[in-house]
């Protein structure tokens, strides 16, 4: 069964590293995954795409077709992607407006707002969205997630990236919790 | 030792590759997509006595990487398009003086400095043809993460076998692409290691051995007295401008890739023992073609995929072999038409041939090729 991921934001959120933590929960897990990405010559403030995809078989193509999920941190990604989203679901941040246009499955949650007043970094907005991605997809198994944070994030910073990555899986389980994939 | 089992980059697996064949000096000029190849090298060569160096361009980069290689080190430099388009002058040099070097150039969106942080695979023709005259040279072209730790160890090995640049032709996709790749035990890798000429004295450098056409090489500081140049040269280096010198010098140096192309040519296939339509590709349009295939072959297409590992020499024979089944061969590349030149020539009217070009600097979408092969049909 394959599994597609498109997390969208801006250069400088750090959905890179998320993605790349989801895809290596994957394979904690046994699993195959790909990670690609898309991004334009800025360093910082740019558009920027991360997309895993996570299969229980060969990954031929290693980028997402049609993403079950798709996540955009800004308006401008949302507007981008959210228009070409089909059957999966959309996670949008609840700081960017909607747009009546884009008909798909859309659940708005408040990430960026989650990482800078709950857990009180705004940095750790990936590992938030990380943590709502894990949740709502079911793809990989929390205590998987935590371990391949773990596993990727520098010294000192444990503590801080493992309760972005709860609170994350919490508002995703407020939000309806795990959706079948 | 247990295998390594790990997410890993493409660039990051040509790093291991090189590491693994021996890789001791590295030299090079960062350049997106391929950057990520120097970071490693400069991390990891210190730690096994290697060296690195940031160069001033590529000039320097390559020019540095073929004086490592002579004095004995295994070596090799990273690049994209514009640093590529740059190091031809030393790769001509490297050509006709022998000597043994290991080019990545992840490929990016040109000419020029084009779309720097986009795919493209439009340096095929440039790996083969980019210095001036007659030349060999390898290329190969890995299709996945595992292929550039397999591919670019492989071309430490027949650089060092023929003597020869090897260029190792990857692109953005691949190059920053993470997958799950499963590395070989250490200890199970045997990378070829340079054999060394009989003693110092008498010691021809261009004297080519009988059997395989390809003279043994003596590293400087060793001993052996011994003239490189970029002139064309005797048996003993010594530089000569007579016709008959360079004609059989030039001739040994094609023949030996050109006797030995069933040992370098490699490729993967899928589905082509019985196929009617065939899919002829290379690198990352392979991943959006095999999907292709594989959604036709379920549909009751019977379509199969040939995917070259070696680009040059040219796998003839692989190809000849294809057209024989094949009505039609379709060839993605994001280039306007240049592995199909190759396909065109080497099928010669016996299948149609279809280009697929695409250089929007994305990597296919499979429904791309899809619909052009339904719409060709």
């Amino acid at each position: 069964m394959r599994v597609e991921f498109r997390l969208s934001g801006s250069g400088g959120q750090g959905l890179l590293l998320a993605g790349i933590v989801l895809a290596e929960a994957a394979i904690l897990e046994g699993k195959n995954a790909v990670q690609t990405q898309s991004y334009g010559p800025e360093a910082r403030g740019g558009s920027s795409k991360a997309e895993v995809v996570v299969s229980g078989e060969d990954i031929d193509y290693p980028k997402a077709t049609d993403p079950d999920f798709l996540l955009a941190l800004t308006a401008d990604a949302y507007r981008t992607y959210g228009r070409l989203q089909g059957k999966g679901l959309i996670i949008v941040d609840a700081s960017v407006p909607l747009d009546p246009e884009i008909k798909a499955r859309t659940i708005p949650l408040p990430i960026l707002d989650t990482a800078a007043n709950v857990v009180g970094k705004k940095v750790v907005a990936n590992i938030v969205a990380l943590g709502v991605l894990g949740g709502v997809s079911g793809v990989v198994a929390p205590a998987t997630l935590e371990k391949a944070v773990l596993n990727r994030v520098p010294k000192g910073t444990e503590e801080l990236n493992l309760k972005a990555l709860r609170a994350g899986i919490e508002l995703a389980s407020r939000a309806g919790g795990k959706v079948q994939a | 030792m247990p295998k390594i089992v790990k997410l890993m980059q493409g660039n990051e697996a040509c790093t291991a590759g090189a590491l693994a064949a021996g890789l001791r000096f590295y030299a090079g000029y960062p350049i997106t997509p391929s950057t990520e190849i120097a970071e490693l090298c400069a991390e990891e060569l210190p730690k096994v006595g290697g060296k690195f160096i940031q160069m001033e361009d590529e000039i320097g980069s390559v020019a540095a990487i073929i004086g490592a290689s002579l004095a004995g080190k295994k070596a090799m430099t990273a690049t994209s398009g514009p640093g590529f388009s740059l190091m031809q002058e030393c790769i001509g040099y490297a050509s006709l003086c022998e000597i043994p070097i290991v080019i990545v150039n992840v490929q990016r969106m040109g000419p020029s400095t084009g779309m720097p942080t986009s795919p493209a695979q439009a340096d095929v023709m440039q790996a083969r043809w980019g210095t001036h005259g007659d030349h060999p040279v390898i290329v190969l072209a890995p299709g996945n993460v595992r292929e550039c730790f397999e591919l670019t160890l492989r071309a430490f090995d027949l650089s060092e076998k023929y003597r020869v640049p090897v260029i190792v032709l990857t692109d953005e996709v691949i190059g920053h692409m993470r997958e799950k790749v499963e590395l070989p035990d250490p200890a199970e890798v045997h990378p070829l290691r340079r054999a060394m000429p009989a003693a110092p004295a008498g010691y021809k450098p261009y004297a080519a051995d009988p059997n395989g056409g390809v003279p043994l090489m003596a590293p400087f500081g060793e001993g052996y007295r011994w003239h490189c140049t970029g002139l064309f040269h005797d048996e003993s280096g010594a530089p000569s401008n007579k016709g008959e010198v360079a004609d059989r010098l030039l001739r040994r140096l094609m023949l030996k890739i050109e006797n030995n192309v069933a040992d370098i040519s490699d490729y993967a296939s899928e589905g082509i023992e019985d196929c009617e339509l065939a899919v002829v590709t290379f690198g990352s349009s392979a991943m959006s073609s095999l999907s292709v295939v594989r959604r036709l072959r379920k549909e009751g297409v019977k379509a199969g995929l040939l995917r070259l590992k070696t680009l040059w020499p040219f796998p003839e024979a692989a190809v000849r072999e294809l057209a024989a089944r094949a009505k039609t061969i379709y060839v993605p590349e994001m280039n306007l038409g240049q592995l199909a030149l190759e396909v065109e020539r080497v099928v010669a009217g016996r299948s149609r041939v279809v280009r697929i070009g695409k250089v929007t600097g994305e990597l296919f979408r499979p429904e791309e090729i899809y619909n052009a092969i339904m719409g060709a049909k």
